[in-house]
């Protein structure tokens, strides 16, 4: 991403409204900008860059608060501090990347695209993920992955308690220790296909000097309700 | 949901700042909390000396008659008034707080100390900072609190911060849910009588009640995560010190900034983003059931 674009429209949100920002960089107030967009003086402002659903390129320099990025399509966003709760959550597509550490639920419920977080994210990383895809280069906090349905989340550092409680078919991938396990999380082989996919997006996320062999694998042991076959009687 | 903020200063040569620094934190919470506000400052203070912070609703109360008929204050107290606060130091070394609040039905008393200072009232954040000039105070740290009411009912007594010890005070984001259990056995086992129905003032006489009894704060604030169960986020302040907890599960929100100069909490990091070189601080989201805090000597 190209943190360094001379031809970046600047919105400046210590003179400009949230909201004049997000029709910005939304492509509403069609002045016909260009494709590349710098947010300056974000001061911990929530909803920064909510909403986008086009190809743009988006630098917020500085720190963001809640739900930075949410419902991105498309868009390549970039965060050069830290995010609240709630970055890029419900994400479709495109990249989301945050150099420094998130609060909570980070990537919620994200069905594409790839969120990248530089520091540690806090509890509930990818809670509810429905098929993106999470990178996080420091740790990740308790109850990540809770009852995540498709997607997959790497962990580069240590995973806290309960990770992957209820979860369905998404994976997980932690290179460093795990506190516990929530209910139903098992450790799965890693196979030629799991090297794979970890290994493009290891290369995504600017990992290319991370081993993909270091990891460990967890997913869903199918033993809770949903997965019994016999449960359907009940209806 | 609530909004908490905290500022404590490293270098005493920063004491003037304090409010200046402290007053944009508070009014940036007024989103998660418009119905009350309330600050606890830390400043001044000789040994020997009580302050008093007392709050009485008709402006026009007549503190320098009340003080007078009160011979527990001494003969010379000092009696400075805040809007509808005053401050009351003296050197008596017998003050009787509850013949003070007991003169006057509606007469609170919102602090007891050496250094402490609380001013609460319901209504916006903003306003309140004005009433009681906070970006004027100076001191060595701050804590404040803006209320959304959940648990008690919107009056100034259950506006934060909590004071339930000397020098003591605490500022709470979520709730709790075992304070009726928990206040019956204070009651029943430590003697404590309590003046509202609100759960932060449970939590503020369990801590308070334990760090009286000589245990420090550090430890204190662990024996909560067994303790307490519900949703908090807690800021203590003492004397000396400034200290920050979150509950396991880490429902509630929690910022924490620290440079060479200061440490800052806040809810949300908007609280903080007027801080001078905020830009160069380590910001961070305190750990869950992870006890964070800082000492000043003086």
């Amino acid at each position: 991403m190209n943190s360094a674009n001379s031809n970046a429209v600047r919105i400046d949100l210590g003179r400009h409204s949230l909201r004049d920002a997000n029709a910005s960089l939304q492509g509403r107030n069609g002045s016909g900008e260009s494709g590349y967009f710098r947010v300056v003086n974000p001061g911990g402002a929530h909803a920064i860059a909510c909403g986008l659903d086009a190809p743009v390129e988006v630098d917020i320099m500085g720190h963001a608060g809640y739900f930075c990025a949410g419902m991105n399509k498309l868009a390549r966003i970039r965060v050069a501090g830290n995010a609240g709760q709630g970055i890029a959550e419900n994400m479709m597509s495109g990249l989301v990347r945050v150099e420094g550490d998130v609060s909570q639920c980070a990537g919620a419920t994200a069905h594409g695209g790839l969120l990248v977080v530089g520091g540690n994210a806090a509890a509930r990383c990818g809670i509810s993920l429905k098929g993106g895809d999470i990178v996080v280069k420091g740790n990740v906090g308790h109850m990540s992955m809770f009852m995540a349905q498709a997607g997959r989340l790497v962990v580069l550092g240590d995973a806290g308690d309960s990770l992957g409680d209820s979860i369905y078919e998404a994976r997980i991938y932690v290179r460093g220790g795990i506190g516990t396990l929530g209910a139903d999380c098992v450790e799965k082989p890693v196979e030629s296909i799991h090297l794979a996919e970890l290994r493009k997006l290891l290369d995504q996320a600017g990992c290319e000097d991370v081993d993909a062999g270091d990891f460990r694998r967890f997913g869903s042991g199918r033993n809770l309700y949903n997965f019994k076959a016999e449960n359907l009687d009940d209806y | 949901m609530c909004g908490i903020v905290g500022l404590f200063l490293k270098r005493p040569d920063m004491r003037s700042e304090l409010g200046g620094m402290f007053a944009p934190m508070l009014i940036e919470m007024t989103d998660r909390g418009p119905d009350s506000a309330g600050v606890a400052v830390y400043r001044g203070g000789e040994s020997g000396r009580t302050k008093i912070t007392a709050f009485h609703p008709r402006r026009e109360f007549d503190w320098r008659g009340f003080a007078s008929g009160q011979p527990s204050l001494g003969e010379r107290a000092d009696i400075k008034v805040v809007g509808s606060h005053a401050v009351i130091t003296t050197d008596s070394d017998s003050v009787e707080i509850d013949r003070l609040e007991a003169a006057d039905p509606d007469l609170q008393i919102m602090s007891v100390g050496q250094s402490i200072e609380i001013y609460k009232e319901t209504g916006l954040p903003t306003e309140i900072a004005a009433d009681f000039n906070v970006a004027g105070m100076d001191g060595s740290h701050a804590v404040g609190h803006t209320r959304m009411a959940t648990e008690s009912a919107v009056t100034t007594a259950g506006s934060h911060p909590f004071s339930t010890g000397p020098d003591f005070c605490l500022v709470h984001n979520g709730s709790l849910s075992n304070h009726n259990r928990l206040r019956d056995l204070l009651r029943r086992r430590d003697g404590i009588d309590f003046k509202t129905e609100n759960d932060t003032e449970v939590a503020a006489a369990y801590i308070s009640s334990r760090l009286g009894a000589g245990r420090s704060l550090k430890s204190t604030l662990e024996d909560c995560v067994g303790e307490l169960d519900g949703f908090y986020t807690f800021v203590v302040g003492t004397r000396s010190g400034f200290a920050v907890l979150r509950d396991p599960f880490a429902c509630k929100p929690a910022v924490l900034a620290e440079t060479g100069e200061f440490v800052a909490f806040a809810s949300e990091y908007r609280a903080l983003a007027s801080l001078p070189k905020i830009e160069s601080a380590e910001v961070w989201e305190p750990e869950p059931a992870v006890v964070y805090n800082w000492e000043n000597s003086a």
